[in-house]
């Protein structure tokens, strides 16, 4: 239905936003949001400039972030590209906060003003309040006071250690971000009162347990009983950042709490890291869904659903992987597309969707997607949802590269027996466990040289790259004594090593 | 509960710290690549802001990742001619073809260096930094010093001297039509009644006269009270003050290209000249450039064959002077023009010729010149040439000569010209 003039809600039809029209607009999608029953974090919208989402950029969209050169690199790289118009900005960020902030550019028209509401303040704060990896792993409620804390606290190290000081440990720090994270164990809640009151407390009871561990002296007893050296660590340690933390033999306390800080920050970012497809899918699908509700009651018009439409299309456009714009799979176009489809198999199935999906077929389409939403990651979603219906429309092939072979294979295609196939095969490609090479910490020697031993475990025979030696520095800097890192296959046989020395109780 | 809020008149620059981080780090990179610009663009166009690229190698955040090798399996949409079990040629390089799914993964792809812009002052900041100019100097160069009075129009406020008498006049003027109009317009309409009475046959006892001939003389003393010129009618020359140096100036860059001069040397003697030429640029409005280049013959040069073209053999210094002499008296021998020159050469010369030099410079070119600056771009010890610029350095204040190494030497030249402008 076009938009119904005599309707007392209906958007006017103009492309400038007015702080009461985005009100207004804000206001339907807000009615729509609930109908579809979407919990969300409350809203916090915020106006800005172009200049201050190219900020917003810099610091991973976070209000506020501590000072680093690679920060500014960031920036001047989105600089020059925007000014040189080889690329636009991003028309929305939206961070995982309680209340959720969402900022809105001030050059977009009230349509796409509109769409950002309904994808970011929505769409993705609702994916932030109900997913379980956001819900295990981050607090909304403290992330923007411990940012806070940690801007603080990095600030008065520099005032008092040197900017220079400073920013070599948190080089260190950054080369090992991505293994900052426990994968696996269930992290504690941080909160920002905590922070601060147990911060000293446990600076000293760190600084005692090292001083355990590497205590020089023998107890008499223990001479006695001289027995071979217990392993350390007993099980292989995969946050490599919380090793350090805890048990680098030469770090002071404030260089722990830096190792802390930015362990603390990456652990936040990994859910995101791990729900692209599904947070871009989900959001896009509620931006395009309550849209798609204002125009049927008449709120929207033509043309204001023309330039969402168009600005629609492209976001979700997947260019072929012969086209020379391919630069791998689009989540906005697979999210799409895949919740979509979750709805189609609920509202309408085929015989192969009872088939495939015999527990949603015919189901309640927006209970079956707020499960989906809750309860898995990018890898498992798909796994388990993609259909074959979506792999027909997508062509989707998989190629399998071997340097043993001389020519790549196809190994399926989008046909009746390469179906769960590819489906596994694009899952595993989600799986940040086989993206990332599968780095642990294995052993420490405590009696001698106390070197650390990591140990990459090789997935499908890939190697390191060559940037390997250059973070191993940044762990020897960390660590302040040699570090080896052995490459070892499935079987546990090693590969082949690397290793950095360093200069006995050299310090920096 | 939803909160709207305005941010956008929050400060911008949240990344100006972390910028100014980045050029901290790699200062020493960023200053190879200012040298690199600097070698590169015209004298005239140093000023500009420059895009800075850097080895991306330098700038480069390692992080473990894993190489192209082994086993990957990729899923890709799109496929249109491909059935299972199909074999496929690798594609080359890093081509987009078919079956390439690694992006991010691959070291193969080449990276471009990293680029970015410096804005004109960090740019010139790294530039004097080089030449290691006092603070002192920096202002001087980076600040407009002089101003010209310009008219802008008119006042209405002023000193008495300042006073437009005809712009004043003509402002009174229509004051007096515009107050006088009404009173204007009564007496001609009681001149017309009376001028009808009268035609009527009316006499000057009748009563309705004399009321009119009344009303016309009060109205005649009213239009005369009105003031030929009133302070609100006063306007004035308005004048400001704008930054702007007054006169032009010539700059000649004189250089030895003989065999003996390097590229190196050549390129101290460039920043030698973009020196010269930044400082001239800050005084004055206009400023030519001549380029004359000679070994044993001189010429008149642009710019780019000045710099980059190679000549071998000796050198005939007095060939740039008389050139040089003829130049001056030929195009700018008229008051306007302020000459200043610079040279730069190796020190080496055909024996007689140097004093032949010193007696053009002081017979003919010193009392027409601004300013002369002789740098000597040698290591070795001086020779004629050196201790005959010497002599006119001796009897003339506005000659400043200097035996330079390294760009940092450069300094020194300039530090006499810049006290002899006070401001």
């Amino acid at each position: 239905m076009p938009r119904d003039p005599n309707n007392p809600r209906a958007l006017p039809e103009q492309s400038e936003w007015t702080f009461d029209l985005i009100e207004q607009a804000h206001e339907e999608i807000r009615r729509v949001a609930r109908k579809f029953g979407l919990d969300t974090y409350p809203n916090q919208l915020e106006i800005i400039t172009a200049e201050q989402m190219m900020d917003a950029y810099t610091s991973v969209g976070m209000p506020v972030s501590y000072n680093h050169w690679s920060f500014g690199k960031h920036f001047l790289t989105t600089e020059k590209s925007y000014k040189r118009g080889q690329m636009g900005l991003a028309y929305e960020i939206v961070i995982n906060s309680n209340p959720c902030i969402a900022y809105l550019m001030e050059e977009n028209s009230l349509t796409m003003q509109a769409l950002v509401i309904a994808h970011a303040a929505y769409g993705h704060n609702s994916f932030f309040k109900g997913n379980y990896l956001f819900r295990t792993w981050t607090d909304a409620d403290a992330i923007v006071d411990y940012m806070v804390f940690a801007k603080n606290y990095i600030a008065e190290c520099e005032q008092r250690h040197g900017i220079d000081a400073v920013e070599e440990l948190l080089d260190s720090c950054h080369a090992l971000q991505n293994y900052g994270v426990d994968r696996y164990k269930r992290p504690a809640k941080l909160s920002v009162a905590q922070e601060a009151a147990r911060q000293k407390e446990r600076e000293e009871y760190m600084q005692s347990q090292v001083n355990e561990l590497w205590r020089t002296l023998p107890r008499r007893e223990e001479q006695v009983r001289d027995q071979a050296p217990a392993r350390f660590p007993p099980e292989p340690e995969e946050n490599l950042l919380y090793f350090i933390e805890k048990y680098a033999p030469l770090l002071e306390p404030w260089q722990r709490e830096l190792v802390r800080i930015t362990r603390k920050i990456s652990q936040y970012f990994y859910p995101q890291r791990q729900t692209q497809v599904m947070n871009e899918g989900w959001a896009t699908f509620w931006h395009y869904t309550i849209l798609q509700e204002l125009y049927k009651e008449g709120i929207v018009g033509d043309g204001f659903m023309l330039e969402f439409l168009q600005s629609h299309t492209n976001v979700v456009y997947q260019p072929p992987a012969t086209s020379p714009y391919y630069s791998g799979i689009n989540p906005y176009a697979l999210g799409f597309a895949m919740m979509t489809d979750i709805k189609r198999i609920c509202e309408d199935p085929t015989d192969e969707d009872r088939a495939w999906f015999p527990d949603i077929a015919g189901s309640d389409w927006i209970k079956t997607l707020d499960f989906a939403m809750r309860n898995f990651k990018d890898e498992s979603f798909i796994a388990q949802y993609l259909s074959p219906k979506l792999i027909r429309e997508f062509h989707f092939f998989a190629v399998l590269d071997d340097d043993r072979s001389d020519k790549l294979t196809i190994s399926a295609i989008h046909d009746e027996a390469g179906y769960r196939y590819v489906r596994q095969q694009l899952a595993d490609q989600y799986n940040l466990g086989n993206r990332e090479p599968n780095i642990q910490v294995w052993q420490v020697n405590t009696r001698d040289d106390r070197a650390l031993t990591l140990r990459h475990t090789q997935f499908q025979r890939r190697p390191l790259n060559q940037q390997a030696h250059e973070v191993l520095k940044h762990v020897a800097r960390l660590w302040g004594f040699d570090v080896r890192l052995e490459t070892v296959d499935p079987s546990g046989r090693v590969v082949s090593s690397l290793e950095c020395r360093r200069e006995k109780r050299a310090r920096y | 509960m939803t909160y709207l809020i305005d941010r956008r008149l929050q400060g911008k620059n949240k990344s100006a710290v972390n910028r100014e981080r980045f050029l901290r780090r790699y200062k020493a990179q960023i200053k190879d690549a200012v040298g690199r610009a600097i070698k590169g663009r015209s004298i005239t166009d140093v000023e500009n802001g420059e895009k800075v690229s850097i080895p991306v190698k330098d700038v480069n955040e390692p992080r473990f990742g894993h190489a192209h090798g082994g086993v990957w399996e990729t899923v890709n949409p799109g496929n249109t001619e491909y059935q299972k079990g199909d074999q496929i040629n690798r594609p080359r390089g890093g081509g987009g073809g078919a079956g390439r799914g690694r992006a991010g993964n691959s070291e193969q792809t080449t990276e471009d260096d990293f680029i970015f812009e410096l804005s004109r002052e960090e740019f010139m900041n790294y530039f004097f930094e080089d030449l290691e100019l006092p603070n002192m100097v920096k202002t001087q160069l980076t600040q407009v010093v002089e101003y010209k009075n310009q008219r802008a129009g008119y006042n209405i406020s002023g000193t008495p001297s300042n006073i437009h008498v005809l712009r004043s006049l003509r402002g009174a003027l229509g004051r007096r039509i515009a107050v006088g109009g009404p009173s204007r317009k009564q007496l001609t309409a009681l001149e017309h009644q009376l001028r009808d009475l009268r035609e009527q046959g009316a006499e000057d006892d009748d009563p309705l006269v004399i009321e009119l001939k009344h009303k016309i003389h009060h109205l005649h003393t009213r239009l005369l009270a009105i003031p030929f010129i009133d302070p609100i009618d006063l306007r004035y020359s308005n004048r400001i003050k704008i930054p702007k140096p007054s006169t032009a100036a010539v700059m000649f860059c004189v250089m030895d290209v003989s065999g003996s001069m390097d590229e190196s040397r050549k390129d101290t003697a460039k920043r030698f000249f973009i020196l010269l030429y930044l400082f001239l640029k800050r005084v004055y409005e206009r400023i030519d450039v001549v380029f004359i280049r000679h070994h044993t013959a001189a010429a008149e040069v642009d710019e780019n064959e000045f710099f980059h073209s190679r000549e071998s053999g000796g050198t005939v210094v007095s060939s740039a002077l008389h050139l040089l002499n003829k130049v001056i008296s030929e195009r700018y021998s008229n008051g306007d023009w302020n000459s200043y020159v610079a040279q730069a050469s190796d020190g080496d010369n055909w024996d007689n010729d140097s004093v032949l030099c010193k007696q053009l410079l002081t017979s003919a070119i010193m009392p027409k010149v601004q300013y002369y600056t002789y740098v000597e771009i040698t290591d070795g010890p001086p020779q004629n040439l050196w201790e005959q610029y010497a002599e006119v350095a001796a009897t003339h204040q506005n000659f400043a000569m200097q035996k330079i190494v390294t760009p940092a030497d450069i300094y020194p030249v300039f530090r006499e010209l810049f006290k002899k402008q006070p401001k």
